[in-house]
């Protein structure tokens, strides 16, 4: 591990001009996972700033029924929320489906946004990772696929993303609230990102997870007001009980009108890109389409029409349809 | 190791740095550069490759003499198999394939060393005292009498902390260096590269059966990962050498020497591969014969050991798998594959046998002290990794003295104590408790004859050799055993459980049920991490084990395991030792993958004869 130095900030501002100042600085929240990158040498800063006090851990209710949840809530207290559990299930399952106990007590909700693949060629110092060393090459394209992605991956970059709760926040429609040097649109210079473009896909710049800029801090995540959520599942899928990333996971919300057609849908898939995988061609597809087996299943198969999996993933392509048609079924099953 | 400038594979140590604290040495240690000329490593098990060979004497732990880890030899042929599998009634042909498993302790290796006055004292986490400092006062030009291992609580092992590995040596070279005590905890990422694996395996296994169902002919063949740096082979056909009568035998192994580190022991070496291909053959040829597979078993139960003709000291393999049968409610078993579903649960059963051997290990000698208040002490260099050695040794002293357990102390874990073989190959109880049997029994006819049976004022001691067992000579020692696994497959996504295992074990008389329980469980367990979970991933480029931590090597966790059952049978060994005990550290992991993999077959139809069964296996195309 490299020697660093630890250090507080007082206010957002200061740490925001804190880490702008110091080229090798990396901001500490939970440090569930920058402390192993740390200890594993494939992140090297010189300066941590604690910024786990500067944002809020409440989740508030806004006016108009959205929630906003301070980028330092607890995982564990995030799961836990009323609110949370009653009108957006998904997340509160999504939560609760990754890590440990004892993980998701440090671990925040804006942390969790912006923890890195656990591709296991970017993790080992000793193998080439574009990731970490842009230009180096990537192992995994040739390597152990199984957990690599199906969906909008590179030449450069076959990771994926391995948040639960990333997966299901874009299921919702999640507004991610950020602050920085240079200011934004909203209160107190906020810049407001829809979640589904936080993270990028890796293209020929893997290195870069999200659209973040230099320095720019989460303070909060926004829901919006809930409509049908509160109907809405998470289902994860992986190699054991607990304790692993997703192979595939699906978050999902699904609205039947009586007439058996469905009103509204969202699906978002995990453990398949780069990023959490919004599914909007299986959303478009199933709009107005008969609640039916062979409808979800035709939706699956539009959004994974343009996946282009590996040798050794391919069994994500039969896997991701399935969960997706046994997840939709499931909430079917709910809604009565 | 440290003799040679070319490296033998991915991970090998090269050098050391010292430090105050592991951060620090590990920053320095990065910022040493090597200059290497690089080669492609040559890390692929293929049943055709061109240099495979014939173990040569790879044996270092066993006493037969043969090439074998265990000391059995490589190869054996009885009869003419080719020609009886022609003309079988019923004839299976098949390849099983088991995966690089890392033996993953919770406790790492570890050495404290430091050298007084030329001597060397290690404080190290090993399965034995003994056999440690020996061959590490062997690497260091040492005599054994200057070296001193101590290890009275060992976090697991497993099998990989049964040899000493380089790390007690570098760390012992680099305290010398330094002159002063130097810590050394291997790292879980250097734990998949400098202690050993269970190596991958492909065994084909062909059977013939008559009308009947008897078996005609069993072949094993087995392919298996050594390393090119030093050999190492498991006795992985061994099993098939004794399981089933047939007329018409043969097994073999063979060696893919690799650039990858040296193969170890991990438990049950050789029968946890090997018997995942023979009883799910066996599995198979049960349904290509039409017969219910507990029933086939029980119609090729041999008489004696089919090869050597030796009677077993005491097998009731027939009785495991008709008890276990019972509890495990198997006749109510529909064998038609995919018959039972509960939602989106397909569910199956399935049943394997299991066995181990039952050796005593040389090289075994106890101590045993009376004081005139009657504390007993008894000393022996035994090892206990959470196994409960502890406590079976002092309930054996304390029988065998007739005195009650408060009044005895044991100290074990020092090579000050009498010696004591490693804790390995089951043979704890049978080797550390016969030696302290006989030196309690020595004692008390000492006390008789000698003292009018009162302890003399400065007290009473006595030390004795592990006893001779000529019985050893005229019978096959072997625990037994039956495990009935029930799986549950979803249909969508392929995902398997396993809400309940079975084991039903032969293991001679149980010294405790507690910790004897506990150690089956156990076995059971991590049987079913073998068969559902855990596989080192090698990179065929890089020659490194690509998911090297726990949160990439997948082992069973708290959410996987469900009910799990151990019984065994009220009987005693006849002629394994005084205490009538035979081994149970490891048969219980034995059988257990194929018990899983036959019930997952049941489930679902599908037949998965490559380890580990993973929910991709299961899946129907897209």
């Amino acid at each position: 591990m490299k020697p660093f130095r630890y250090e507080h900030a007082d206010t957002v501002a200061a740490a925001v001009t804190a880490l702008a100042e110091e080229p090798e600085a990396a901001y500490l929240a939970g440090g569930t996972n920058l402390v192993d990158l740390m200890r594993l040498d494939v992140a090297t800063p010189e300066v941590l700033i604690d910024v786990r006090r500067l944002t809020s851990d409440r989740i508030e209710e806004l006016p108009d029924g959205s929630l906003r949840i301070g980028a330092a809530v607890p995982n564990s207290d995030l799961a836990a929320d009323r609110r949370i559990r009653r009108r957006y299930p998904v997340l509160s399952q999504a939560v609760l489906s990754g890590a440990s106990g004892q993980l998701r007590n440090l671990a925040t909700t804006g942390g969790n946004l912006l923890q890195r693949t656990r591709c296991a060629y970017f993790q080992n110092v000793t193998t080439p990772c574009n990731k970490r060393e842009p230009g180096s090459g990537c192992s995994a394209l040739e390597g152990y696929q199984r957990d690599m992605a199906i969906l909008g991956a590179s030449p450069s970059c076959v990771a994926t993303h391995p948040s639960d709760m990333a997966v299901a926040l874009a299921a919702l429609d999640a507004t991610v609230c950020v602050q920085g040097a240079e200011g934004g649109q909203g209160p107190d210079g906020e810049l407001r990102i829809p979640l589904t473009e936080l993270h990028r896909l890796p293209g020929d710049s893997p290195e870069r997870d999200t659209v973040l800029r230099r320095g720019e801090l989460i303070t909060a995540v926004e829901l919006p007001p809930p409509d049908f959520t509160a109907t809405s599942r998470y289902r994860k899928v992986r190699d054991r009980a607990s304790y692993a990333f997703a192979l595939v996971s699906v978050a999902a919300a699904l609205d039947v009108a009586d007439g058996g057609t469905v009103r509204d849908v969202r699906i978002a898939l995990g453990g398949v890109a780069h990023k959490p995988w919004r599914a909007w061609k299986a959303e478009e597809s199933l709009r107005g389409a008969p609640a039916t087996w062979d409808s979800f299943r035709d939706a699956a198969a539009a959004e994974l029409a343009q996946a282009e999996p590996l040798p050794g993933n391919a069994f994500k392509m039969a896997l991701a349809r399935n969960t997706v048609v046994a997840t939709l079924l499931d909430l079917m099953e709910a809604a009565r | 190791m440290l003799q040679s400038d070319q490296v033998a594979w991915r991970g090998q140590f090269t050098g050391a740095v010292v430090a105050e604290t592991p951060e620090a040495a590990r920053y320095a240690a990065g910022l040493v550069r090597f200059r290497y000329e690089q080669r492609p490593p040559d890390v692929a098990l293929r049943e055709d490759r061109d240099d495979l060979y014939k173990p040569l004497d790879a044996a270092q732990f066993g006493q037969g003499g043969g090439e074998l880890q265990d000391g059995s030899p490589a190869d054996s042929v009885l009869g003419d198999a080719g020609p009886a599998l022609a003309a079988a009634h019923t004839v299976l042909d098949a390849t099983y394939t088991t995966p690089m498993y890392h033996n993953n302790p919770m406790e790492p290796h570890t050495a404290v060393v430091t050298w007084t006055d030329g001597e060397l004292l290690v404080y190290c986490s090993t399965q034995g005292a003994t056999m440690s400092r020996d061959l590490i006062a062997a690497t260091l030009g040492l005599p054994p009498g200057r070296v001193r291992v101590v290890s009275p609580h060992v976090g697991g092992g497993f099998g990989s902390k049964v040899y000493p590995h380089a790390y007690a040596v570098l760390a012992a070279m680099a305290s010398r260096t330094v002159r002063r005590p130097v810590k050394f905890t291997l790292t879980r990422q250097q734990m998949f590269a400098l202690v050993g694996f269970r190596p991958a395996s492909i065994q084909r296994i062909r059977l013939g059966a008559d009308a009947e169902g008897r078996l005609t002919a069993v072949t094993h063949d087995v392919v298996e990962q050594t390393a090119r740096a030093k050999g190492y082979a498991d006795q992985t056909a061994v099993c098939t050498r004794l399981m089933y009568a047939a007329p018409h035998r043969r097994t073999t192994h063979r060696l893919a020497p690799l650039d990858i580190p040296v193969p170890t022991i991990m438990r049950a070496p050789g029968e946890a591969q090997g018997m995942f291909a023979l009883e799910s053959a066996m599995d198979e040829m049960a349904i290509a014969c039409g017969m219910d597979p507990v029933e086939f078993r029980i119609r090729n139960e041999p008489d004696v050991h089919p090869e050597s003709g030796l009677p077993f000291s005491s097998r009731h393999l027939v009785a495991c798998l008709r008890e276990g049968a019972r509890r495990a409610g198997w006749e109510r078993r529909d064998p038609t594959p995919r018959a039972r579903r509960m939602g989106r649960w397909l569910i199956g059963t399935g049943v394997a046998a299991s066995t181990y051997p039952s050796p005593r290990l040389p090289g075994n000698a106890a101590t045993v002290r009376v004081a005139p208040d009657g504390h007993c002490t008894v000393l022996i260099a035994a090892a206990d990794l959470g196994t409960g050695t502890w406590t079976a040794l002092t309930q054996i002293a304390a029988d065998a003295l007739g005195v009650p357990v408060e009044r005895v102390e044991l100290r074990i874990g020092d090579t000050t104590l009498p010696n004591a073989s490693p804790a390995g190959f089951s043979s704890g109880i049978n080797s550390w408790g016969s030696s302290i049997a006989e030196a309690a029994r020595q004692l008390r006819t000492l006390l008789e004859t000698e003292h009018g049976d009162v302890v003399p004022p400065d007290g009473l001691e006595v030390t004795a050799d592990m006893p001779a067992n000529t019985d050893a000579e005229r019978y096959a020692m072997h625990s037994f055993g039956a495990q009935f696994a029930e799986v549950r497959v979803d249909a969508d996504t392929g995902e398997i459980r396993v809400p309940r295992l079975l084991g039903m074990f032969d293991v001679g008389r149980v010294i405790n049920p507690r910790t004897a329980r506990s150690q089956l469980l156990g076995g059971m367990t991590q049987g079913m991490s073998m068969a559902l979970y855990e596989h080192s991933v090698l990179d065929q480029r890089f020659g490194h084990v690509v998911n090297q931590d726990f949160a990439q090597y997948h082992i069973a966790a708290n959410a996987d395991v469900h009910a799990v059952e151990a019984h065994w049978l009220d009987e005693t060994d006849p002629h394994t030792n005084v205490m009538g005990a035979k081994g149970l550290g490891e048969v219980c992991i034995v059988g257990t993958a194929a018990a899983i993999a036959n019930a997952v077959h049941h489930a679902t139809g599908v037949r998965v004869r490559d380890l580990p069964v993973t929910l991709d296996k299961l899946l129907s195309e897209p």
